[in-house]
This record gives structure tokens, sequence and C-alpha cells, in this order.
């Protein structure tokens, strides 16, 4: 399936390559420059390229490309997936996916693609189960394993890839157990211009750090379950349970992973916590423009917003930002011509305000549309759909573990139009 | 040289031949090594250094990683030091070699971190082949690794060096670690290397058969590389590839259909047989797997089922939106064909009324959780599945999970707008209530918001039109052009499908007309002619307007899109027309071509409408085309002179030139570029491009009538026979399986001593024992057929023939034998002990389903039948009809069938009793009891011997009911002479563990013979599933037969509803489980119990006081009753002398059992503590509190009666 991978860095250099077939000269990848050159923007490259006897299937992630060529028909989100998959290994390993980090520890890269592909078709992808094939990088090992000889390399089959439960490992154990969930919701929105939602919709993701000694069979169940309307999971829980009882049954992987995705109903409405006030306008004579915004609380469950910004990407043609702002500072980048206000705590007593004029380059035109806003926000103990998890339960060990759960709201797309 | 022959353990001459190739290639490297530098600079660095101080940096802890980086800064270093650098390349690989040829692990696992680092930059690295190619059999696990990658990669290129390494691998495969194995395979089977071929051959049909999964996956991933190696070897690997494919774990299953994907992927006919198991084992295979048979099974299912949509997708179709939304004159073409169609299509359906095959509902149910999956490749593999292949009304539940991947990376986000782009042509209904969730946003990509816009405009209809249109109306406004223009392609067509909103959106355009971005001008013009040719006469004063716009415009679409228009309509604007071509011929010579074209056009056209005043400026436009540089506009010109300007030499056609040129034209269909993009099977790489890519596999059309649906029974099959088989092992047996069987049977006893005390021992063994004793008659006689049966089962087509033939003979065997049965009841009298009457007695009272029990049946003989016949149930309706069919083969050959029948009948019966106490009408007779007895009390002091229990475990803790309720499925006078009764078997459903076996007796009064029995139309809450019993294809008049189906309940009394069918009419009936057959027996210690109470406290308790009914205060009834209730085991209590101190006082007992409930396999306890006077405290304890509570009354209700 997939016959190659390259890794591409911003500026077009390839700095590592992978054949699990026969080899694929680089030269191929000119079609994927060429046409990078065309689109301009990297997220514009189309993921898919058709060349005379190749495909090339390229992701963009972290200033990087992960570029793989296929020679047969294959279903191309099957590719997709799995070179998201191998940029979060690396993320896994190393904690970030950069060129940098891959050219540090371009051995342990290639041991990893040896391991997640075999003849182009995945092989071992559950981050578990490759940390006991190859032991990830720290200092510590690395010192021991130069002193004693001995490797990086797991000499046994991990039990995961052989049981029912290949994202766990066998023989876990821990001298503290603890078991923490975080339910971060995001509010997707677009609002218009005088404020009224257009569309406005809650994605919730239950990220889970578990660190359980043993096998431990865990239940997890919310108050009011009912709330969820689409949901996908992490492969170990039990589909059936949820169907039936609306609990989630599962044995954890171990360490950090993210339990399931939701998507809350429709049908409830979705508190939009913050308001925008603003007016941006150009004027036709004096190449200039003026921006007043300002921020207010308007759902907020009586919790604190925070991490509140506006990003505003503004028209080519602006050449400059002499504003005041009354809390926070902003910044305004003149290359990308994106304005940054960083307001920080939202204080309901004196509201945030950022005004001033924007200079237009003398003689162009007015431009035509104003510049939307995206507001970044977070809101610390508050799930705002009102999800609440009721219990944890476990089953198949004797301890008591530490259990925790936190909430965090935070702004996804969250774009007001102007 | 030793070491190295010890290392590689190859002959002499081997190690010869790489000590000379090494020094060939040293050689060429010396030679080559002024040139042989990308990297050129880099060798300075090792030169610099002598190996031991290289051998001190090496120490000093630079991991692997960290080197890349050193060498990379060395050079410049070494360069200010302006060092003896010329010294150089061979050097440095010398270096290497000399590391890979130390013996210190350490050296040579740095050295090959840096040949792997080069290759990963890739640099060149195969001169260095010899030297490493040594290491393969290093001990260390690392280097290993590190050298067959090197080897992977340069194995092509060096072929005959890397032969030296096959012994290594050979020997790896007959390593005890099976990681071992497995990786010497994976990189054997990489190599690429013609010669061995045979080599690998050998080693994947080895390891297709080896004990450890993972080599069988490793194996299956192997096939397709050695077929891109030597296609000639397919016939072989189909063979491996069947092989795997019968395989039974999850792990092997993705990998084999990979391969079979690859190699044969028309070989359709192996899925056959594992159809059905790959769709039950589906959920558990991994990520990357399910994607592959997903997609295969959906190709197999179109060759395989007929459509779902067969009646409504021709009866509707002509109605549904699609046809509404696209040109209304296609409409009148279409209508007559559209009435034909339907004619036929109603006649079909009239004739044929769709069921789904139940292997195809089979996949639509097992493949739907997968919605839920994580992997976005996954969802869209169901989501396609449930597009190509669902009924039109289940489609919709996919939607809601491709919305759901729009969240993700915009990769992934831009290939399932394309997809969903496609679906919604065809079912726009699925997404219009997501139709928000294809808002876009300024931040989104541009080709995102492109294929956003797509959606939306499929998506638009009379009822969101205006929504959608407000929306487009902000998107208008965008600094991305590209965008804009799309918008404004969109609006379009928009426009031209929703007849309502047509003039709004011309206005709209037409406003645009007057915006300062250029491209948004000429986008709107080319839409506004497209929209004008719809109704031209209305809209002159548009094209007025247009016609002015020819002074700024300069996009040549745009102005060729005007000229267009003024030449089509120019009628219309008299006047302008030709000041416009006056203009334009002005600025001929400057115009693009594609305007210069439309220039002669519309010269053309105004000549023949109005040649007085265009006459002249025709004829100087067509002499400018003449010599213009473009050959087009050249031929063009000297064509449209010839047609209009009527000279002597123009032939008949000129006549015709105003008709050739103003013809009515139709109106153009906006088209979306996504129509008919469907015949790509959806989610495939060809179906992103719109072009075929290598090795797609068409999706094929559904076939007119289905084929043949058993050929997937097989497996059913296989698992019927298997029972078979399991029943002659425990019958009349060969000596070596008789051995055998008892060797297991001693494993039973050690394992679980309860199971094989209660039930197991006195049970099957013994009735094993005494059953062939009895049967001894026939034994010699059906010792060959035994075995023949046995090897049948492993070959498995003529097999499963033979097999089929067998079971019709059983089931005849069968009725014959009810018939049989029912005469002696009859009579009874002479034969039938009190007992029989008695328990005839009950059995008629349950089946008028109040489970009221009288009799103190404490008996010990009855006991032990009881027990035998329940240990023995799972095998007895098989074995039974086996040695009928004995009988019957026997009688065939010696006598006429009719009589021996009835002299045969004593005989029978006693055989009957033993096996059959449950299934039939009971008939047994006194003679056998007391064999039974005395065999299975000797057994007991068997079990005493071992030392298992004490008299405790005395024939009173034997659990097992005596009798199984029969219901009432159809009435013989509902079902017309049919009458179907089941029963709850209690035996595991060996197909399927999860499910509950149900048997089912036919009964046929009518006085003509019932055929084709089978079930259809299973109507099932979600979760639940059903194994069809196999089609009784012949059911005689007066005969009777059986059957056995499994219906997994998910562990909730949820009836199963379903079609009976006969040849003649349906019936529709249902299945409702009492909640005491929802689970089947565990075995467990007193001590285990304890514990698993104690987990199950609090909710999940019940607990009740009652009063025992007078008749069953003993411990027999207790155990008697409640059993019968629920399918549970009794928990010996003997161990509660061993381990609890405080015993109980022996008249008050405390009664445990045990269970599972059969799909969740939760725990099920039950405890009755007897008290003074016939009080009594039940507790159940099940992590099922329904299951709990419902259990709490049906046992109440069995005590308390």
């Amino acid at each position: 399936m997939i016959h190659s991978l390259f890794l591409i860095n911003h500026t077009g250099d390839i700095f590592l390559e992978k054949h699990w077939k026969s080899v694929i000269s680089r030269s191929v990848c000119d079609y994927f420059f060429e046409a990078k050159e065309k689109a301009g923007d990297p997220e514009n490259v189309p993921p898919v390229l058709q060349t005379p006897h190749h495909y090339l299937i390229t992701i963009y992630r972290g200033k990087l490309f992960l570029l793989s060529v296929i020679q047969t028909e294959v279903p191309p989100l099957f590719v997709i997936e799995f070179l998201h998959r191998v940029a979060d290994t690396f993320q896994d390993y190393f904690g970030e996916c950069s060129e940098g980090v891959i050219k540090d520890n371009v051995v342990t890269v290639y041991e990893l693609l040896e391991e997640m592909l075999d003849n182009g078709f995945p092989l071992a992808t559950e981050s578990n189960v490759l940390k006991e094939m190859i032991k990830p990088p720290n200092i510590l090992r690395s010192v021991v394993n130069t002193l004693t000889g001995s490797s990086n390399v797991g000499d046994t089959l991990p039990t995961g890839q052989l049981s029912n439960i290949p994202w766990r490992r066998a023989g876990v154990k821990y001298t503290n157990n603890e078991a923490y969930f975080d339910v971060i919701e995001e509010i997707d929105a677009i609002l218009d211009k005088s404020g009224t939602t257009v569309f406005a919709e809650i994605q919730g993701v239950i990220e889970a750090c578990v660190r359980l000694t043993g096998m431990p069979d865990l239940t997890l169940s919310f108050m009011n379950p009912r709330l969820l309307d689409d949901v996908s999971f992490h492969p170990c829980v039990r589909f059936k349970r949820w169907e039936a009882e609306r609990v989630l049954s599962f044995i954890p992987p171990d360490g950090n992973f993210t339990l399931m995705t939701y998507h809350v109903s429709s049908q409830n409405l979705v508190a939009i916590p913050v308001y925008v006030k603003q007016s941006i306008s150009f004027f036709e004579s004096g190449s200039c423009g003026r921006l007043d915004i300002t921020l207010g609380p308007k759902q907020t469950m009586g919790k604190m917003v925070e991490g509140l910004t506006v990003t505003i990407h503004m028209p080519k043609t602006v050449l400059s930002a002499n504003l005041t702002a009354t809390q926070g500072n902003y910044t305004y980048d003149l290359a990308t011509k994106v304005l940054v206000w960083d307001i920080g705590k939202l204080n309901p007593q004196k509201l945030p305000n950022l005004k001033g004029s924007l200079s237009v380059q003398a003689g162009a035109p007015k431009p035509e549309e104003n510049p939307s806003l995206n507001i970044g926000l977070k809101i610390q103990q508050l799930a705002i759909s009102g999800l609440k998890v009721s219990r944890l339960d476990m089953y198949g060990e004797k301890y008591k573990p530490f259990k925790g759960v936190k909430y965090v709201t935070k702004a996804g797309k969250f774009q007001v139009r102007t | 040289m030793t070491t190295m022959q010890k290392l590689l353990q190859l002959p002499v001459n081997a190690v010869n031949i790489v000590k000379t190739v090494q020094s060939q290639v040293q050689g060429q490297e010396e030679d080559k090594s002024p040139v042989l530098t990308p990297d050129g600079g880099q060798q300075a660095w090792y030169s610099a250094l002598q190996p031991d101080e290289l051998r001190h940096l090496r120490s000093g802890g630079t991991g692997g990683g960290g080197s890349g980086d050193q060498e990379e800064k060395a050079p410049l270093e070494e360069g200010g030091g302006g060092g003896g650098s010329f010294q150089n390349q061979p050097l440095r690989h010398d270096d290497l070699k000399e590391m890979l040829d130390s013996n210190k692990d350490s050296l040579k696992l740095e050295a090959m971190k840096r040949i792997v680092a080069m290759i990963a930059r890739g640099k060149n690295a195969s001169d260095l082949f010899p030297a490493v190619v040594k290491n393969v059999a290093c001990k260390n696990i690392e280097v290993k690794k590190l050298v067959y990658v090197y080897l992977v990669r340069y194995a092509e290129e060096q072929q005959d060096l890397a032969l030296l390494s096959i012994s290594t691998f050979q020997r790896g495969l007959k390593d005890p670690n099976q990681l071992i194995r497995a990786s010497a395979l994976r990189v054997l089977s990489s190599i690429r290397v013609t010669i061995i071929v045979p080599i690998m051959m050998l080693a994947i049909k080895e390891a297709a058969s080896d004990m450890s999964p993972y080599v069988r996956k490793t194996a299956a991933h192997a096939i397709p590389k050695l077929y891109s190696l030597d296609p000639e070897q397919k016939d072989q690997l189909i063979e491996v590839i069947e092989k795997l494919l019968a395989d039974k774990t999850t792990l092997v299953a993705g990998s084999v259909v990979m391969a079979f994907e690859e190699v044969c992927p028309e070989r359709i006919d192996l899925i056959h047989k594992n159809y059905r198991k790959l769709c039950n084992l589906l959920i558990d295979v991994e990520e990357w797997g399910q994607v592959v048979i997903i997609n295969m099974l959906t190709r197999y299912a179109r060759t395989q089922f007929l459509n779902p949509n067969m009646n409504e997708s021709l009866l509707e179709e002509g109605n549904s939106g699609e046809k509404t939304f696209y040109g209304s004159d296609e409409d009148e073409d279409e209508d007559e064909e559209e009435k034909e169609k339907k004619a036929e299509a109603a006649a079909m359906a009239k004739r044929k009324p769709y069921v789904m095959d139940p292997d195809h509902r089979l996949l639509l149910r097992n493949t739907k959780p997968l919605l839920q999956s994580r992997n976005a490749a996954v969802v869209m593999a169901v989501a396609q599945l449930y597009f190509h292949l669902a009924p039109k009304a289940e489609v919709g539940v996919i939607a809601k999970a491709l919305v759901r991947l729009l969240r993700s990376h915009s990769e992934v986000q831009y290939v399932v707008l394309q997809n969903v782009a496609t679906m919604t042509i065809k079912r726009r209904g699925m997404f219009e209530p997501y139709l928000k969730s294809f808002y876009i946003r300024s931040t989104d990509p541009t080709q995102i918001k492109i294929l956003k816009l797509e959606v939306l405009t499929n998506l638009a209809n009379e009822t969101n039109i205006s929504t959608i249109l407000r929306e487009f109306q902000t998107y208008i406004k965008s600094m991305d052009k590209d965008f804009v223009a799309a918008t404004i392609q969109a609006i379009g067509r928009c426009a031209t499908n929703i007849g309502e909103v047509r003039d709004t959106c011309l206005n709209g355009l037409v406003q645009l007309l007057s915006n300062r971005d250029e491209l948004v001008v000429a986008e709107s013009v080319v839409v506004i002619k497209k929209l004008l040719q719809m109704q031209p006469e209305k809209h002159s004063d548009i094209i007025k307007h247009m016609a002015k716009l020819t002074d700024n415009i300069q996009v040549p679409m745009a102005r060729a899109s005007i000229l267009w228009l003024i030449g089509e309509y120019c009628e219309h604007v008299p006047k302008i027309a030709p000041d416009v071509l006056r203009k334009m011929a002005k600025s001929f010579t400057n115009e693009e071509d594609i305007v210069k074209l439309q220039i002669i056009n519309l010269a053309a056209k105004l000549y023949l409408t109005n040649s007085k005043q265009t006459k002249l400026l025709t004829q100087y436009v067509l002499n400018l085309a003449k010599y213009d540089q473009n050959y087009d506009i050249r031929d063009r010109a000297r064509f449209i002179r010839q047609l209009i300007v009527p000279t002597e030499k123009s032939g008949a056609l000129s006549k015709y030139a105003k008709k050739l040129f103003l013809a009515l034209k139709p109106a153009p269909v906006l088209e979306s570029p996504f129509k008919d993009r469907d015949h790509f099977q959806l989610g495939s790489l060809s179906h992103l491009l719109n072009a075929k890519a290598g090795g797609y596999q068409e999706l094929p059309d559904w076939p007119e009538a289905a084929p043949d649906p058993s050929v997937r029974n097989v497996e059913v099959k296989e698992s019927v026979f298997a029972l078979l088989e399991r029943v002659t092992t425990l019958t009349s047996v060969p000596e070596w399986t008789k051995c055998s069987s008892r060797e297991k049977r001693k494993e039973k006893k050690v394992e679980k001593p309860f199971y094989s005390d209660s039930e197991g021992e006195s049970g099957p063994t013994e009735s094993a024992d005494s059953e062939s004793d009895s049967a001894s008659g026939s034994e010699s006689g059906s010792g060959s057929e035994e075995s023949g049966s046995g090897s049948e089962s492993e070959e498995s087509e003529e097999g499963s023939e033979s097999e089929e033939e067998e079971e019709d003979e059983e089931e005849k065997d069968k009725k014959k034998k009810k018939k049989e049965l029912k005469k002696p009841v009859q009579e009874t009298e002479s034969e039938q002990s009190s007992e029989e009457e008695e328990r005839k007695h009950e059995r008629k009272h349950e089946r008028k389903a109040k489970p009221r029990k009288s009799d103190s049946e404490s008996e010990s003989e009855e006991e032990e039948e009881d027990s035998e016949s329940e240990s023995s149930q799972s095998e007895s309706e098989e074995s039974e009809s086996e040695t009928e069919i004995k009988k019957k083969k026997k009688a065939a050959e010696s006598k006429p069938p009719s009589k021996p029948d009835k002299k045969e009948n004593k005989k029978e019966k006693t055989e009957m009793s033993l096996l059959d106490l449950d299934d039939f009408e009971p008939a047994p007779s006194p003679q056998v009891t007391p064999v039974n007895t005395f065999l299975s009390n000797s057994l007991v002091t068997d079990l005493e011997g071992l030392s298992l229990s004490d008299t405790v475990l005395s024939p009173a803790t034997i659990s097992p009911s005596s009798a199984l309720k029969n219901y009432e499925l159809l009435h013989r006078i509902t079902g017309e002479g049919l009458s179907v009764e089941y029963c709850f078997s209690r035996q595991p459903f060996s197909p399927d563990a999860n499910m509950v076996a149900v048997q089912m007796h036919f009964t046929n009064n009518a006085t003509s013979d019932t055929k084709n029995l089978h079930m259809e139309d299973v109507k099932l809450q979600s979760g639940m599933r059903v194994k069809e019993f196999p089609e009784i294809e012949l059911l005689p008049a007066g005969e009777t037969t059986t059957a056995v189906m499994g219906i997994d309940f998910c562990d909730s009394t949820q009836a199963a509803n379903f079609q009976l069918c006969t040849h003649t009419r349906k019936f529709f009936v249902s299945i409702q489980p009492p909640v005491g057959e929802l689970m089947r027996p565990f075995f467990m210690t007193e001590n285990e119990f304890r514990k698993e109470q104690g987990q199950l406290m609090g909710m999940n308790e019940i607990t009740e006081k009652l009063t025992l009914d007078a008749k069953c205060r003993n411990e027999h009834a207790i155990v008697q009753r409640v059993t019968t209730a629920a399918n549970l085991s009794r928990v010996p209590c003997g161990s509660d002398k061993e381990c609890s101190p405080p015993v109980p006082p022996p008249d008050h007992p405390v009664h445990r059992f045990a269970g599972r409930t059969v799909t969740s396999s939760s725990l099920v306890l039950v405890t009755v503590a007897t008290k003074e006077e016939g009080a009594a405290q039940l507790t159940v304890n099940c992590e099922k509190m329904v299951i709990g509570t419902m259990l709490v009354k049906d046992i109440l209700l069995a005590l308390t009666q």
C-alpha cells in the first residue's frame, strides 16, 4: 500500500526517506513541490496528487510535510489517518513532531517506521505496543545503554500484540495508582455582525491519564448521558455496554489517551459565554480605518473567563495598527497581517476595549470585507454543555485508585463576522 | 575466518566469497574514492582521529541520534583546523567496517546507527554491504534489527551477497521465539531477490500453519511481497490465502484479506465460507484490517445479494428530488422510459417481494458500531458500505459520523467532503439536517471552502435556499477571490436548479457586475450568461447592461460570454449589437483567442440577421481573422465565410446558415462536478481523483437474481459437524478415540471438580461408556463410518456435501422416531413406570406455561437419569440420531424398512431414554435406570477416591433440571396444521458462544407435506442477533422434526420476532426467553463465590424472604426447582466444612448457584438460605440489575408454588 515515505520540511528539503518496497527516487517529490508552489499556502496543497506513475498523499503537520508514495488503489483516508498516526507517535516519543527532533532521533524514527509498516501495510500502531518494542529515548536510559551495552529494542513480542486488548501492555505496576479524566469542551460558533448566532455547537473530548497497576476494568458513568448526541471511542470502550446502558466500560491503555469524543445534541441551545461589540471600518479616502472592539461576559455560569484572545486576519492592505487596549496588550504582525489581542481574564466590572486607527496602504482601494474576529477563551471547572461524570468504578483489581475529573471549556472555532 | 564461519554457519567456500567480494569492493572503493562524495567533507573528521579516540568519543555517550548532527558539524571545525583532509572516503567507510568487525556490540551498534542514519538521509551506503551482512547473525537484537533494515534496503542491488544472509533467516524461522520467527520471515520476504522465491514460498507455507497467530499474520503480510516479486507463484499463494482465510484469530484476518485483495481479488468464491466469520470478527480486528475487510465485503456483497432498493429505486427514483431538481426539459424525454421502467418494476415487485438476505443484514449490523471508531478511515469505510449496500431508509445513520469527521485534520476534511459531495447528489435528504455544519469559516483553507460550497449547493432546495443564499452573501465579500468566484458559480447553480429564486439570484449577480474586483465581475458575467439562456426575452435590459461592460471588462472568458450573448440574442438588442461589433472589430487584433472566436461568431450572426448594417464590418473581421496567427481562428474564418457569404461555389449548406447559427439552443445544465462519481466506490482513491487508479476493483452492479446463499452455509454445517464429531467420540467409537476422550474426561475432572461430579462424570463419561455398551451391537458396523466422518471434517467441501445427506437422513430418522415414540407412550401401561406418568403430567403443566411442580421426585434413579440427560444433552440429539442412522443403515441392509422399525421399537426406546429424555416424549424403560445408577454410583466412588469431595457431594448436589419447558411457537390451528414448539436446550450453541440455543420441534399435523421451512425477516432489538436454523426442505405430513437455532438476546428478555416460512405461508412468531435461560452455568468454588458476592453488593444485590412450598423443603427439591427456573450450576457446598469455621447447622443448609449471562458474561449468583419452618431467604447478586430483579421473581415463584 504505502510504498515510500518522505519527510519534507517547510523550505522543501527532504530530510528523511524510507522505502518499504523497492526504492523510489526522491525526484518523485518534484510533483509535490510544483503543487506546493502553485498553492502558495501549505494548507492549500491538495492532499492527494496524481503523477504519471504514482500517487502522492501528503499531510501537513507542525511545519512538516509527510509525503507518502502510493502505487495502487488504496482508500486515501487510510493513508492520511496512518500518516497522522505516525506524527502522533513521534509526538508521543519525542515530545514534539518537528524537523529537529526527528533528525536528532533518526535511528529511533527509522526503527519505529520499520515496526509500524510491513510491506506498506500498518503493523503496530498502538503506542503501548510500540513502546514495548522500542523504548522511547530518555537521558538515563541512553547513559545506561552505553555503559552496559544493552539495547533500546525489546526482544520479546509485546503481549498486547497478541491479546484481545492490544492497547494495554502486560505487567503494569505503579506505586501510586491514579486515574484522571479531563472533560474538555469546545464551542464552535459563528456569530454574525449583530451578534446573533448563525451556528453553534459543542464538541467534547475526554482525555484520560490512567496509571493503574495490573488489568483494571473501569466503568465511567455520566449523570446525563442523554446529552451526548454523537460519540466516537477509543477501541478499548465496549460499544455494547454503551448502547445498552450508556456507560463507558473499558480496560484502559496505560498512560495518556483519548477516551472518547462527543458532540452535544444540536437541539440544546449552546450557551455563548461572551459577547463582542465591534466596529471596524475603512474610509474611502485618507487611507485609514477605525477599529473598536469591546468584549463582555454573556453566559458564563458564574465562572471566570480566562485566556481571552482575539485574533484578526487583516486585509493585505493594512499596513499598521495604532491602538490602545484598556486591558492586555496587542501585537500586529506585519508579515502575516494578523492582529492578536491578548486580554487574559475577563473582568465583568471593567470590560476590555481595544480602540484606535489602522493605516492602510496609500492608493489601495478600500478593503471590501471586514475581517472576522476569532475568539479564544477558556473557562475552568465548567463543561458548558452541563455534562457531568457521575462515577468511576474499578473492577478486576483490589487497590483503591486515586480518581479525578476536571472540566474545561474552551473556544473552538469561534468566529465573529463583521 | 573461524568466527565469521561460526557467525554465519556457512561452508568455507561461502566465506571465501565474502572475503573476495569484500576485497573487490574495497579495491573499487579506493579507486572511486575521490568521486564518491556527496558528503565528502565529513570523512575528514574520521580521518583525523585514531580508532581509539573514536571509541572514546563514542563511549562518551552520544546516542545514535546525536551522531547525525555531529557529523554535520564536524567538517566545519575540521576545515578550520586545516588538518590533513587528503585522506578521505574509503577510510571513513573502513572505519565503519572496522567497527562492524569488532567484537563489541556497542561498537557494532554505533556503526549500524550511523549507517542507518545515512540511509535515512538518502545517502548511498551500499558499499558497506559485505561488512554489514556479516552481522546478520549478531546476538544483539538492536544490531540485528538495524542490519535487517540495511539488508532490506540494499539486497536488491547486491543480490549475490544478500544470499549469504539467507541461511540465518532459515534458521530463524525455526526459532522457538515467535518474535524471531516472525521477524526472520518478515526480512526474508522483504528481500527482493528472485532466486530465493522457492525458499520464500516454503517459508510462507510453513509459517501459515505456525502455532503463533503473530507468525501467521506475518505470513499473510509476506504473501503480497512474494506475489510482487514473482507473479507466477499466484496459484500456490492462493492456496495459502485460502488456508489463512479460514483462520479464526482476529490478528490474522485483516492481513490475509489485504493479501487477498492484492493477489486474487477476483476469487470472490474464497470468501463464501469465511463471510460470516469475517462479519462476526470484524469488531475485534485492528483498525487497519477493518478498513480492508469492509472494503472487500462491500464488493462481495454487491455480487452476492440483491439490491435492497431494487423496488424503490425503480419505482420512486423518477419522483425523487433529483429529477425535480435538475432541468425540466430532461424530464419529458425520460418520462416514457421512466414509465416503462416503473411498470416493469411494479410487475417485478409484485412477482417477488424483496427480502433481505440474513447475511446481508448481518454485514450491515456488524459494521454499524464501527461508525463510532476513532479512526477516520474506518468510519469512511463503513459509510461507503452503507451507501452502497444499505436500504435507502438506513443510509441516514452515516451522516452524523461523517459530519463528525469534519472536525478532524484538514486532509481528512478534504477527503470526507469529496465523498459527502458525491453522496449529497444521490441522497440529499441525508445531510440536510447537518446543513449548518458545512458553513464556511474565513479561516478554512480554500480547497476546503470550495468543497463545502459544493456540498451546500447540492443541499439547496426550495425550503432552505433563503438561508443558503444569505450565507452566500457573506461569502461573496470574502478576501479569498478564488472562493468568491466559486460562490458565484454556486449561486448560478442554485438559480438554475430552483426556479423560485432565479430572479433574485440574477438580480444579485447583476449587482455584482459593478463590483470593483474584475474577477468577481467576470465570473458573474459567465454565470449570468448561463442563466439568461433560460429565458432571454425577459432580460434584454440585462443584456444591454452587459454590452456596456465590454468597455471595461478585460477577462477574456467574460468578454467572450458577453459577445456570445449579444450574438445569440441580437434580435432583442438590435441597435446595440452592431455597435458592439464595431468596437470589437477595432480591438480585434489585441484580443485573446477565445474572444476572437466569439467576435467572428457575433459577426456571422449579425450578418445573417442584419446584413445591411454589418456586411462590411463582417468582411473586415473575417479578413483580419484570415491572417491571424492562430490556425483555429483562420480555419473558423474560412469556414464561416464559405457558409454565410453566398457565392456560386457555395453548396446547399449556405442556405441553411441561419438555421445553423441561430438554432434554438438548449439552456445549459449547471451540473455538479461530483455528479455520477458514485460509480466509483466511495472512499477510494479512484473516486477522489475521478479516474481509475491502478489496481482499482470495480464495484460490481447488483445481480439480477441472488446467487445461491447456501454457499456461505459451510460454517454452520461445520459446527454441526463438529458437534457430530464430538458425539461420536462419546458414543460408539473406535479404540483410539475412546482413549482420547477418556483422557479429556480426566482433565475435566481435575479442572472442574464440581462439574465433573454433578453432571460431567456421572453424565457424559458414563453415559458415553454405557452408550457404547448398549449400542455395542452396532458398534462394529459404525466404527468405520465414524472414522470416515472424522476425516471428512478435514476435507472441506466434499465433506459438507455428504454431511448434508447425512443430515437429511437424520431428520428423516428423527421423524420416524417420533412416530415410534408416540405410540408407545400412548400404550404405556405395561412398560412405563409411575414416574413416567408423573413426568408426563408435569410436561402438560409446563406446556400451559404454569410451572407447577408436584411430586417429590428425589429418587436417585431418576436423578441419575436427569443428570445424565442434562450432561449429554448437547450431544443427545445428534448422538441419538447417530445411533439411529446406524440402526437405520443396518436395518436397511437387512430388512425392509417398515417392519423392522416396529420390531426394534423396544430396543430403540431403551436407548432413547438414555439420551433423549428432554427432547422427546419420555419413554424410558425400567431396564436402563439401574444400569445408570450403578454406573454413576461407581463413578461417585471413583470421585471420592479422587478426594474431590465427600458425601455431601452425593447425588443430591446434582444440579440439572429434570425437564426442559416446552413453549409453543405456533399452534397447529393457526399454523394450518404445522405446530411448532421450542425449548431452551441449555446447550452451548457452538457456532456462536454468545447465543442461546433454542431447540424447535416441528410437527406437521396437516395432510399435505410442508416444504422449505425456514426463517425470514428477523426483527430484533438493537444488538440482538440470530443464527437461523438450516432450512428444512421437506416435512412430510404427520412427521416431526427438530432444528436448533441460536439467538443472542443481548441479556435482555426482549422477544426475537421473525417469520416462519413454509413454501406456501408465512407465520409471524416470536421467541421470548424467560430470564433464567439467559445464563449459562458457571462453575466456582464456594470461596470464589463469596469473593464474587462481596464485589456485587449494594445495588447489585437483591434479597427476598420467602416461605418454601411444603413440597420443596428438602435440599434436592430446592436445587431442582432453582435449576429448572434458571440455567445455573450449583456451587458445591462441601467446601463449606473445609474452609469456613462456623459450620452451618446441617438441617438449615445454604444453597448457592452460579452462572454467567450468555452475552456479557456477567456473573449471576443465587443464594438460598433455608431456616426453620420452611422459611428461607433468597439472594441474587448480579451486575445487571434488571436480570437480577427478574430472576428473583422467577425463582421465588418456583420455590413457593
